[in-house]
């Protein structure tokens, strides 16, 4: 990158090339886990800057590299073995290239000769992997290392950012391989003919988009994880306040834009609040930013949205029209995009430029005084409700605390409940829904901001996934607090299986007793706690907030047969969204 | 056998590297797009490989499938052939069953397309065709009344008509 480096070239071996072109690519840390294929580039790491954080499961390296990715903006870095290994990181990889998260991933590979015999822990890696990366490359020779690091980081951070996977053949790093050696230069640019990501959108398309914003009469500004991965908040808010346009952060886009802020409805799709919901269902302009449609905020396809016009803002052309085909296409970045917006709209008059959104306004309100989010607090000896834990938390926590989430119900109070204020706060398992993402992207979290606090909001089936993740935490002093909902069972499919399925609960049932989580989290070096009565939660959480030297673990006994609600049914049209019991009867 | 299902003709121009046929491959059977031909061979340049992929429409409009192999990273260039501002070529080779009685007929058949006789024995022969796709989809439906012992069809190739503009596809819409 720098005149030096090109200029001055040093003879390395492929091992040492690998972490010095990481080192040029500016990455603090790597999650990790060594192993045959990969050991010759373990060497290098002990005399490099870069931090290695040594995980429990390949798993637990992908989604800590997800976490610390979500919360920084940069791209998560991790690295492991061959075979097993690389299978293991299957699953952050897809999630990852699901919430289009920049990640690059190295794993090691059998010798380039064993490559095709089948040799021992060796699998196609590349092949296993294509259709879950944005882009996967099998180096094949040690002077192409930097080059190929070098695209990685390029194609893992622009446009749709999305995981990268280098494959290394063990033969290529091995300082005992003469061929290894090369002299190391690293490449000042990029040779990708193929790549070409959307640059800064159409003005004609701006003005297009702008034509229609001015006409609506109720628009909603429909905004999900592509506004944060362009770190566009904050224009996002200038539009949103210009226009007086309501705005709806998906599940990938909470703290996109304030919770508090008068102008927001939250959380829209099928566990999303009737306001949310109900306001696409009427609207007449949605304006999609960064969003992609997805199923579990269409509901149905055909009933989603019926009487608004589309303008979809994206950066990967294949989104538009992928699902919904829209009136204005505005391909490119949002944060340039919606710069371009305001700009033209503060020429045309700025707020006076817009219809007046009132009676809309005022529709909206009247829908969220009648059905807000809600739910039956507990009696003072009954077992804890879930949501109330969650309030409780928020209200106890600095604004700036991270928050991440396993999957499951535990995972949609979070998003509910808690009040995401600013952007970057919300590290989560969107796309692909993978349970065990919270504790390990806690992890990867906190390694970026060791000065902020950092909670993961987990439920049990979840914990017992990845929880051995805690035993990282503490080994490498990386102090996360974990928030276990602990509802004795696989409460998600269980509310699924109470609804839908005549209530026969089919093993999803894990069990009151076991394991003794307290002793569990003890055990793997962390403070733990147990609450079950109401009573204790806030003395509990601020025990829990004043310990920053250790991993504390807070199991909550909770309820077993509490619902998250709203509900759209699965493929079901969003107007039949069904509201907590206490507000059913009289819903229009 | 093209004909009865809609379909596009897209030349693809992707970077010779390893694994690209496997990544345009993947991509169609991930997103559930069909092809109906594909052939595949380095350009004179090369650095790059062109498919020439005859795709099914019906289920999926051409645009998505264009953006879609936008995204993979090796490809370079797409654009579409349409049969009006194209030449399109394939090959055809089948071996047919030719008793006496019958290889009369089968030779004259070929003689009529301008194909060629490649091999013989007392009862089979094999033969090649090449020409524009529906020439060879006639010829196919003449000699399948002849016992069709193997047949093997290149997939068509293409380009442009000389001095016409090919619409390059883009991905930005
Ligand atoms: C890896 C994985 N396996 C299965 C599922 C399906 N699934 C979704 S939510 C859920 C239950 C989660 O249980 P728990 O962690 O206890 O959370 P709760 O719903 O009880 O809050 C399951 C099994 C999944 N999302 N991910
Ligand atoms: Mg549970």
């Amino acid at each position: 990158m720098s005149e030096q480096s090109t200029s001055q070239p040093t003879r390395l071996n492929g091992g040492q090339a690998l972490i010095l072109s990481l080192e040029m690519e500016g990455v603090e840390v790597v999650f990790g886990y060594p192993g045959g294929a990969i050991l010759p580039v373990y060497d290098p790491i002990i005399d490099s800057k870069i931090r290695h954080v040594l995980v429990r499961h390949e798993q637990g390296a992908g989604h800590a590299a997800e976490g610390y990715a979500h919360v920084t903006g940069k791209p998560g870095v991790c690295m492991v073995t061959s075979g097993p290994a690389a299978t293991n990181i299957v699953t952050p990889l897809a999630d990852a290239y699901l919430d289009s998260v920049p990640m690059v991933c190295i794993t090691g590979q059998v010798a380039l000769p064993a490559i095709g015999t089948d040799a021992f822990q060796e699998c196609d890696t590349t092949g296993i992997t294509r259709s879950i990366t944005k882009h996967n490359m099998l180096v094949t020779r040690a002077e192409d290392i930097p080059r190929a690091v070098h695209e990685a980081f390029h194609i893992a951070t622009t446009g749709r950012p999305g995981p990268v996977l280098i494959d290394v053949p063990k033969d290529i790093v091995d300082a005992n391989n003469p061929n290894a050696y090369f002299d190391f230069t690293y490449p000042p640019d990029i040779d990708l003919p193929g790549y070409a990501p959307a640059a800064a959108p159409s003005p004609t398309s701006v003005d297009a988009a702008v034509e229609e914003m001015m006409k609506a009469e109720r628009p909603v500004l429909y905004v999900g994880g592509g506004v944060l991965k362009s770190r566009g908040a904050e224009v996002l808010r200038r539009l949103a306040e210009m226009g007086n346009i309501p705005v709806v952060t998906t599940l990938m886009a909470r703290g996109a834009f304030p919770d508090s802020h008068e102008l927001c409805l939250g959380m829209p799709g099928m566990h999303g609040n009737y306001t949310a919901v109900t306001a696409m269902q009427r609207s007449d302009l949605l304006v999609a930013m960064g969003s992609r449609f997805d199923d579990r905020v269409t509901g149905k396809v055909g009933a989603f949205a019926p009487e608004a016009k589309i303008i979809h803002v994206d950066i990967d052309p294949a989104e538009h029209g992928k699902v919904r085909r829209p009136d204005v296409s505005v391909v490119g970045d949002c944060r340039v995009a919606m710069e371009a917006m305001v700009a033209k709209l503060e020429a045309k008059g700025g707020s006076k430029a817009f219809a007046d959104h009132t009676p809309w306004r005022r529709q909206l309100s009247g829908w969220q005084e009648k059905y807000p989010l809600t739910y039956q607090p507990s009696a003072p000896d009954e077992l804890l409700k879930p949501q109330q834990v969650v309030e409780s938390l928020r209200d106890a926590c600095p604004a700036d605390t991270i928050v991440s989430s396993g999957v499951g119900q535990h995972q949609m109070w979070t998003s509910q409940y808690w009040r995401f204020d600013h952007p970057y706060t919300w590290v989560n398992s969107g796309g692909l829904g993978t349970m065990g993402f919270s504790i390990p992207a806690a992890i990867g979290a906190k390694t970026a901001f060791p000065d902020r606090m950092v909670w993961a909001v987990d439920g049990d089936g979840c914990f017992q996934m990845t929880g051995q993740e805690l035993i990282t935490a503490s080994v490498e002093r990386i102090p996360i607090k974990v928030a276990l909902l602990n509802n004795a069972y696989l409460g998600m499919v269980r509310q699924w299986q109470e609804l839908f399925y005549e209530e026969r609960y089919s093993e999803v049932y894990l069990s009151h007793e076991m394991p003794d989580y307290v002793k569990w989290a003890e055990s793997m070096g962390c403070v733990a706690f147990r609450v079950e009565d109401p009573s204790e939660v806030d003395v509990t959480i601020a025990k829990a907030n004043e310990i920053d030297d250790r991993p504390v673990v807070v199991e909550f006994r909770c309820h077993s047969d509490e619902k998250v609600y709203p509900m759209v049914p699965a493929g079901g049209s969003n107007d039949d969204i069904l509201v907590d019991p206490s507000q059913r009867g009289d819903a229009e | 056998m093209t004909d009865n299902t809609p379909h596009r003709t897209i030349v693809v121009l992707v970077e010779n590297k390893a694994g690209v046929l496997a990544r345009v491959a993947d991509l169609f059977a991930r997103r559930g797009y069909n092809i109906i031909s594909l052939a595949v061979a380095p350009t004179h340049d090369d650095r790059f490989s062109r498919l020439t992929i005859v795709v099914d429409v019906e289920s999926v409009p051409l645009d998505q499938i264009v953006k879609q192999l936008f995204k993979l990273v090796n490809v370079v260039e797409i654009a579409e052939l349409s049969p009006s501002e194209s030449v399109e070529r394939e090959l055809m080779m089948a071996t047919i069953k030719a008793p006496q009685e019958t290889r009369g007929q089968i030779i004259e058949i070929v003689d009529i397309f301008e194909g060629k006789i490649l091999a013989v024995s007392p009862d089979h022969l094999t033969v090649s065709l090449d020409g524009r796709p529906s020439k060879l989809d006639d010829f196919e439906s003449l000699i399948d009344a002849y016992s069709i012992v193997e047949l093997q069809r290149s997939g068509r190739i293409a380009l442009p008509k000389i001095g016409r503009d090919v619409p390059r596809l883009r991905a930005i819409v």
